[in-house]
Order: structure tokens, then sequence, then C-alpha cells
């Protein structure tokens, strides 16, 4: 946030103030974040982290906070609910940004799941990740005890009551005990064009601990600001996977990281892109101790005038020597409007490392498509064989097959009402 | 019976076929040979709908019906099957997937219920034993890490599948070895029958020695030069093509 501070407030801006001055009561964090945010304003192209997405411009109101959920909202929540297949064994609830037990599934032993109170601690130096500090209320709270080996998979449902006008900020914080273990998914959904989401997920592992976050983003449209964080203690490993299916403008942005020897981190997503949707996953993997190896895996999938974004940096400091470092990036774009920026960078600054990164960006091959339709199979359906050849690539680093098979199932759904 | 008329074709503004007549009847196995460049691979590209080539003039029918304003699939679904000089591979795509998919096309065109597992693996392990191809080789992606002769028996075994009307073999001979030459034309020639044809590109006699023709063309230039008995592809090994650089000029 090295930005200057903007001259005229926009709309949008002009609103957040308006609705933080309003909270009440929200001490001193929640103030030294919004004071924070207020000095650089929403991001525009010209932060680096933000080159391909500019918020400010996108960004033309704050919506109004939504309020507690009341008795009314819950109860049509448990209705949506209901059609909504789990991926999780137990499902926790984030009803309009707020942790609501009584929609929620008890906890297994293990797991202690509490609502996070007061302010939520601090993130990396990022406006959004400020905006949820200052804004995010009744979070959840996970906490997995130390050598517990958690056989049920955690499935946390962000869900909306409405899909009307309003911004949800949610907070969840998971922290691994030593050498537990244990599996997550995200789900978003029911957000309408006007709905603004600010979600962030911290992440604290343990010494030897290995945690695994799929998150996917299945909102009908909308904005989706997504932050996740992660720590990693010593020999500690991390998978997270992201699917984007839905959401109007999607910013995920995850910094993860480890400060002590031997941490394992595997990233990776699939984005599905049509119409005038966007998808900007922006990472920053900091490799602060020895011995240390990261895998990232991106893919998007880009039709009509959609837009894929994909920046990846990956730090590699003076004592992190052994590092080993893998990125890749691959796009298939389905027509002649459809984008895809990639931007990966590497900063090392370690001499014993391997580091290194590719990214491509192409058609279908049109010798694959022609092949498969001189067997007799139409155009549509052989593109779309191909297409979840390509994303199956992906979703087949995710290690847990249920979830994975959940995956493939939710992008063939994409592919057919494509076709 | 496939019937191509007075074709004329060319790529990216280049002609490659000028004014082709050619007629495979029905139940009849025709062999086109001829040299380098002379279109052979072309014309067969075109029957089978490949995009890139543009129809200057003429048509070609298959049983009476046009096939130049239909999509490669809808040809392949009435019956029109090539068989590939060098088959694309497919990472990802596993070949029984393809193949149930193939024939389940197939089927819905002719208003068919789409097979069922069983009855899909049943006609599957009977092609392949028959091409001697290892069923687990089946298990793996379209055509990826297929020896040059696997790919080859792969093609075969889809066109057993898919009983075309006509299979057009694009220098199938090529990259393979006698034995594996041998297997293909067995496989083949155990499709011969009165309701269908072939028509079998080659640059050699030597596959002809397995699938005997009943009619050898000769192509050069784009056309069809000449036309006779089994005998003129014997006539073609021992002279070469010189006799036919002129002809077509």
């Amino acid at each position: 946030m090295t930005l200057h501070r903007p001259i005229i407030k926009t709309a949008a801006e002009t609103g957040l103030a308006e609705q933080f001055a309003k909270l009440v009561g929200p001490g001193a964090e929640r103030a030294a974040a919004f004071a924070a945010f207020a000095e650089v304003g929403l991001p525009t192209r010209r932060n680096e982290a933000w080159h391909y997405t500019d918020l400010r411009s996108a960004m033309a109101v704050a919506a109004p906070l939504a309020p507690a959920p009341d008795a009314g909202r819950i109860e049509a929540a448990r209705e949506l609910l209901a059609l909504r297949p789990k991926i999780g064994d137990v499902r926790l609830v984030m009803l309009d940004g707020r942790y609501v037990e009584s929609l929620s599934d008890s906890a297994p032993v293990g797991l202690r799941a509490s609502v996070l109170e007061g302010a939520p601690t601090t993130g990396p130096s990022d406006a959004i990740v400020a905006l949820n500090t200052a804004f995010a209320q009744t979070g959840l709270k996970l906490e997995i005890a130390e050598g517990a080996q958690l056989a049920p998979r955690i499935e946390i449902a962000h869900i909306l009551g409405a899909p009307i006008s309003q911004s949800v900020y949610s907070r969840v914080e998971i922290s691994l005990g030593v050498g537990a273990r244990a599996g997550f998914c995200e789900v978003f959904a029911g957000a309408g064009a006007e709905t603004q989401r600010n979600a962030l997920v911290k992440l604290t592992l343990g010494a030897g601990a290995q945690g695994s976050l799929t998150s996917v983003i299945d909102d009908f449209a909308g904005l989706h600001l997504e932050s996740q964080i992660a720590d990693l203690g010593a020999d500690a490993e991390f998978s997270a996977f992201a699917l984007v299916a839905g959401g109007a403008l999607v910013r995920r942005q995850l910094f993860v990281g480890h400060q002590a020897p031997g941490a394992k981190i595997a990233l990776g997503g699939l984005s599905l892109l049509d119409g005038q949707r966007r998808a900007d996953t922006t990472l920053e993997v900091t490799h602060g101790a020895p011995n240390g190896q990261s895998r990232e895996y991106y893919k998007h999938i880009v039709a009509d005038e959609a837009q894929g974004i994909y920046q990846g940096k990956v730090i590699v400091k003076p004592y992190a020597q052994k590092t080993d470092g893998g990125m890749k990036s691959q796009a298939i774009l389905l027509s002649p409007t459809a984008s895809m920026n990639n931007k990966p960078e590497l900063e090392i600054f370690a001499d014993d490392v391997v580091c290194g990164h590719g990214a491509t960006v192409g058609a279908l091959d049109p010798e694959q498509v022609f092949y498969l339709e001189a067997r007799g199979i139409a155009r549509t359906e052989a593109e779309a064989m191909l297409l979840e050849a390509f994303g199956a690539d992906a979703i087949d680093r995710v290690e847990d097959e249920t979830v994975a098979e959940y995956l493939r199932e939710r992008m063939r759904a994409w592919l057919a009402a494509r076709s | 019976m496939l019937e191509v008329k007075n074709l004329s074709v060319s790529i990216h503004g280049k002609p490659i076929l000028d004014g082709l007549d050619l007629v495979v009847e029905t139940g009849q196995v025709a062999a086109i040979m001829g040299p380098n460049g002379s279109g052979k691979s072309t014309l067969s590209y075109v029957i089978a709908g490949k995009p890139d080539y543009e129809v200057t003039g003429g048509d070609v029918l298959l049983d009476g019906v046009s096939l130049l304003d239909l999509p490669p699939n809808e040809r392949a679904n009435k019956g029109v099957f090539l068989a590939f000089q060098y088959p694309i591979e497919i990472p990802g795509v596993a070949t029984m997937t393809f193949l149930k998919a193939a024939l389940n096309a197939q089927r819905r065109s002719r208003g068919e219920a789409d097979l069922t597992t069983p009855d899909f693996l049943r006609a599957v392990r009977a092609s392949a034993a028959t091409l001697k191809i290892d069923f687990d080789m089946l298990k793996r992606p379209v055509n990826v890490g297929f020896s040059g002769g696997e790919k080859k028996r792969a093609e075969v075994l889809q066109m057993s599948l898919l009983a075309p009307r006509i299979g057009i073999l694009d220098e199938t001979d090529s990259g393979l070895d006698i034995d594996a030459l041998r297997i293909c034309a067995e496989g083949v020639n155990a499709l011969r029958g009165p309701e269908r044809s072939f028509l079998v590109i080659t640059h050699y006699q030597r596959l002809l020695d397995y699938i005997k023709p009943d009619v050898v063309h000769v192509m050069a230039k784009g056309k069809i030069v000449k036309t006779g008995g089994p005998e003129l592809a014997l006539e073609l090994e021992r002279n070469g093509y010189r006799d036919y650089a002129d002809v077509a000029a």
C-alpha cells in the first residue's frame, strides 16, 4: 500500500467511510484497519498487485451492510441449504457473513467451533484485507486440537438470505495444532448482481500439521473479493484448490508462507469464465525458511468476452535455501474476444534454490476437435470433452476424491450449460 | 456408393484437386495410388469434412446424398469413416469414453437408444481381440503413448465398431512393420462385405498384397489419370510414377 492518497473519493469510498462511521463501538483495531484503508482507497491499476483489476472503477457504490440475519432469514436459509448438496460431512453455515450456529451441524470430536468475537487479527497490508478487518462481524473460529486427525470433511457454506444489494463481510480463522490433520471446503453461493462479498479465511498450521482447503465460488453473480491467508509451521503441509464457476467479478488473493523449515505448499485452481465475467487470482507465496516446497497449478477456460487473470509471485528469502518451487498457468480461450493475463513473478534472494514457472494460453486444438467430429461426435460435445479433459487435469490434483468428483460434476454442468 | 464428381479443392488459395471424378461402388475395394503431393490425403480429408479446405467446384455423394454441406460428425454418422494417416493424441480423454461417445452419437443419429455398458464392453472386447489389442491399452487416453502400430490398430478397431458404409484408409501402411500391417489388413478384410466400400490410399503396392483391391486408380496432380485392375499396382511398383508425371498437366 504505497500509493498516494486519492485526491477525490469515489462514491463507493465515501459510502464505505459513512458505513464505518455508523458502526457502534468498532474498537481500536477496526479503526486502525479502516484508517489504513482510507489512506489508500480502493485499489487501482497503479497498484502492481491490482494491475489487471481496477476495483476503484469497477465498484461504483458501497452496497449497504447486510444486517445480522433475523429469524425469517434464518428460516429461509434453512430451506435453501436443504436444496444444496453437502460437500462436507459436517456443515457450518455463514449466513450473510455471520456464523449461525443454529443452522450448523455440531462439531465433531477434535474440532472446536466458536464465534470469532472482537476484532479479527490483522492480516497482510492490503486494502481488501483492511476492509474485512474493519467490517467483519461474528466470524467463525475453528480450532483443531494438537494431534487430532479429523476424519470428517468440514464444509463452510457461505450463503445469503437474499440476492439483493448488500455487502457481506465474513471472517473465518482456522488453526491446526501441532501434527493435526483436517480438510475444509468453503462454498460461496446465493449472491446476486448487486451483492458485494468480502471474505477472508486465515489458516495457521502448527508444526507437522496437514490442512487442505477447497473453495467453490458458485455465486450467480456479484462482486466476490476473497483473501486467503495461510501460515505454515515446520514441516507442515497446506494444499488449496479453488473452482471459480460463478461471480461477475472475482478477485481471489492468497498470501501463503512459512517462517519455519520444511513446509509444503500446493495451490491450484480452475476458473470457468463466460459472458463478461472476470476472475483474478493473485497469489503471493513466501518461503521464509529453508527446505520449503511450493507448487502452483492454475487453469482457466475463458469464453465469450470474459477475462482471466493469474498473477503468481513466489518470494524466496535470503535464508530460505533449498527451496523447491514450481508454478504453472494454462488457459484456453474459446472466442476471439476472450482474454487471459498471466503474470508469474519470482523474487529469489537465496542462491541454492530450484524455482521455475511456465504459462500457456491457446485455443482448443482444431486437429483434436476434427478427430472427434470425424467419429460422429458433434462439435459442441467434442469441445466439451476436450475442455473437460483440460479442466480435470487441474481437479485431479485434489486428493480427496469425493471433493474432486463434486468439482468435476460442477465443471460438467458448466460445460453443458455452455453448449 | 461413393461418387466424387468433378471435384476441385483449394487450400489457402492453392488448387490441390482439379476436377476429380471417382466412383466407388458399394461392396468395392478401390485403391488410390499416386506420388507425393498428388492430392490423395486432401481427397480423404475433404470427403470426411476437415475444415480449411475450400471446395471450389463439384460434389461428393454417399448413397446419392451430397456430403459437402454436412458437418464432419453428420458425415461420419451417415457412414463415412476416415482412418487417419497420423491418428491424433488426445490427453485426458479416455479411449473407452471416446469410443462410447462415438458409438452413441451414431446410434442417436439413427434414433436408437444408447448402448448399455455391458453391450458396449462386449462389442469392444470382441473387436479388440480380433485386432490383438490389449484391453489395458484402451484404458489409456486416446492414442496417448500408443506405438505407431497400436495407433493404426486402434483406427481399425474404431472402424469395426462404427461399421461404416465406406472406410477410407489414408496411408494406413505408413509406419507399420510387416506384422502390424498384416494384423491391420486382416482387420480390414474381416470388414469387407457387399454393403461396405473401401478407399485405400497408399504409395506402395505392399499394402495391396494384404488388402486385395477390386480396382486401382492412379492419381496425379489432383485428378485420376488412370484406372485399372490390381495389375496396375504391380506395374506402378515396377515403373514408378514417372509415366504419369505429365499426364495431368
